[in-house]
């Protein structure tokens, strides 16, 4: 296998990198050993800093069906609404009025500049709203402005022959972009748009600072509820599910990037476009 | 109104911090992601399972949770940092990730014909990495690498729930003490960050179609 940075190996490279990985093997592992007899040291692995987790099943509902629970709620309402908003944006964004497409430009632009957690803020503490509506508010605000960045850029990356011949066959403008441009943009955007829904789950995570009690609060009161001394197995049992829970997800935007869009002309879009936008 | 004029200074420090936590997790993070990315595009397996472990792990993870570890749970096995630094850390760890991905995806987005012509008129490693494929690498990598800083600029306002005041911990602080100004006061702090990430996100459009047609 050739690629950019070197050709395939002949025998002498070949060892040469099989040495190689051999030490830098060598030297991660010994970095974890040597991290696991620390922790081991200061008794992270006893018994006594695991047992609320299989002593009784009470730690597992009050993480996974509370915790994660109301983490998958806010993200569920959330992605919903943000992804019928956003190609309602979309459509108003890319319209040939100036007066629909110029405030749309405006609200993607502002909404896309401001951090998430300050979004949240303005609903809780400027409208008075409850701490359910201020999370699921902010983060719609936020992921309807990308998801209709995302759909415009599906939409340009079409060939300019889909909207000709719609308007050819006598669409209007309004029906070309409905019908015909922004289902293909969907289906070609279908990686980027999921992975946006793993950013927004991610971003559930701000209830934690503004106190709606998802799956990392959760993991706060356990620790307050336990005690200090099961801080560490707590935070690795909700890593794991958190990163259980985006990885399959992620691993879903990937299979569907690979099988590519056959409905959509012209194949999925150049990856290089999409990196940096789902930080 | 009065309640954010005359507390300019409050917010001349939250935006400082802002500022600082943002370039200087911004030049971690560019160091180790350059550095992972390296890792992951090198012909030597466990350096790119490692990259590829790191990534996978840290991008499919809450920045939240990672503010979380270096706050709560570090402490509790010796690791014990200043809060802004925890919140430097966990920036630097979490956007590296992103980084990382970014300059793989620009040196994959070289042509391999590039190099492969580069080594047939005898260049060396060196030579072919410095004159060929890194300078084509670094066009298609500063746009998404500018969209990446904004996203930290934004990210960096999680700090605020881990006792860093930074620009999102003043505005709480504020309307803490004038509820009536809430909106005002909220807006004063939109618009230090719409001055970071507006001109930014232009920049890295433009920069975006200038390197589309250079090609």
């Amino acid at each position: 296998m050739s690629v950019v940075l070197f050709d395939t190996p002949g025998p002498r490279a070949r060892r040469r990198v099989a040495i190689w990985s051999v030490v830098a093997g060598v030297l991660i592992a010994a970095v974890l050993v040597l991290a696991a007899i620390r922790l081991n040291q200061r008794g992270i692995f006893d018994s006594n800093r695991w047992d609320i987790f299989y002593e009784d099943t009470e730690t597992w509902e009050a993480l996974i069906r509370r915790g994660l629970g109301a983490t998958l709620r806010a993200a569920g309402v959330a992605a919903a609404i943000s992804l019928v908003a956003g190609a309602v944006v979309a459509v108003a964004r890319m319209s040939h009025l100036p007066w629909v497409r110029m405030p749309a430009a405006a609200l993607i632009e502002l909404f896309r500049g401001l951090p998430v957690l300050l979004l949240i803020l303005f609903i809780a503490l400027g409208l008075d709203a409850s701490i359910f509506t201020a999370v699921v508010g902010g983060l719609v605000l936020y992921n309807s402005a990308v998801i209709a960045e995302i759909l415009r850029a599906g939409i340009q990356s079409l060939p300019g022959g889909q909207r000709e011949a719609a308007l050819a066959v006598g669409l209007t403008q309004g029906q070309t972009l409905r019908m015909i441009l922004l289902p293909q943009a969907v289906r070609r955007m279908l990686p980027s748009l999921v992975s946006q829904v793993v950013v927004l789950l991610k971003d559930t995570s701000l209830g934690f600072i503004v106190g709606y009690a998802e799956l990392l609060r959760t993991s706060r009161e356990l620790r307050d509820f336990f005690g200090s001394r099961y801080i560490f197995s707590i935070f690795i049992v909700t890593a794991v599910i958190y990163i259980g829970v985006n990885y399959s997800l992620s691993r879903f935007a990937t299979y569907l990037e690979r099988r590519g869009s056959p409905k959509a002309a012209g194949g999925p879009p150049p990856l290089v476009v999409q990196e940096g936008r789902n930080v | 109104m009065d309640s954010v004029i005359d507390n300019l200074d409050l917010y001349w420090d939250g935006f400082q911090t802002t500022l600082q936590l943002t370039l200087v997790s911004a030049a971690f993070a560019l160091v180790l992601g350059t550095f992972l990315g390296a890792c992951r595009v090198s012909p030597i397996p466990t350096l790119r399972g490692f990259g590829t472990v790191y990534v996978e792990l840290l991008r499919n993870t809450p920045l939240t949770l990672v503010f979380f570890f270096f706050v709560f749970v570090a402490p509790q096995v010796d690791l014990k940092f200043p809060f802004f630094t925890s919140a430097l850390v966990a920036l630097s760890l979490y956007t590296a990730a992103f980084v990382c991905e970014a300059v793989r995806s620009g040196v994959n987005s070289v042509g391999v014909g590039q190099a492969e012509a580069a080594r047939a008129i005898g260049l060396t490693f060196t030579q072919s990495m410095a004159q060929i494929v890194l300078p084509q690498a670094f066009r298609t990598v500063v746009p998404p690498l500018i969209n990446i800083f904004i996203a930290l600029t934004k990210n960096s306002s999680i700090a605020a729930g881990f006792f860093t005041t930074e620009l999102v911990a003043v505005s709480i602080r504020l309307t803490n003490r004038f509820p009536s100004d809430t909106i005002v006061i909220l807006l004063g702090i939109a618009a230090c960050y719409l001055a970071i990430t507006v001109p930014a996100g232009i920049l890295a459009t433009r920069l975006e179609r200038k390197v589309a047609f250079a090609r």
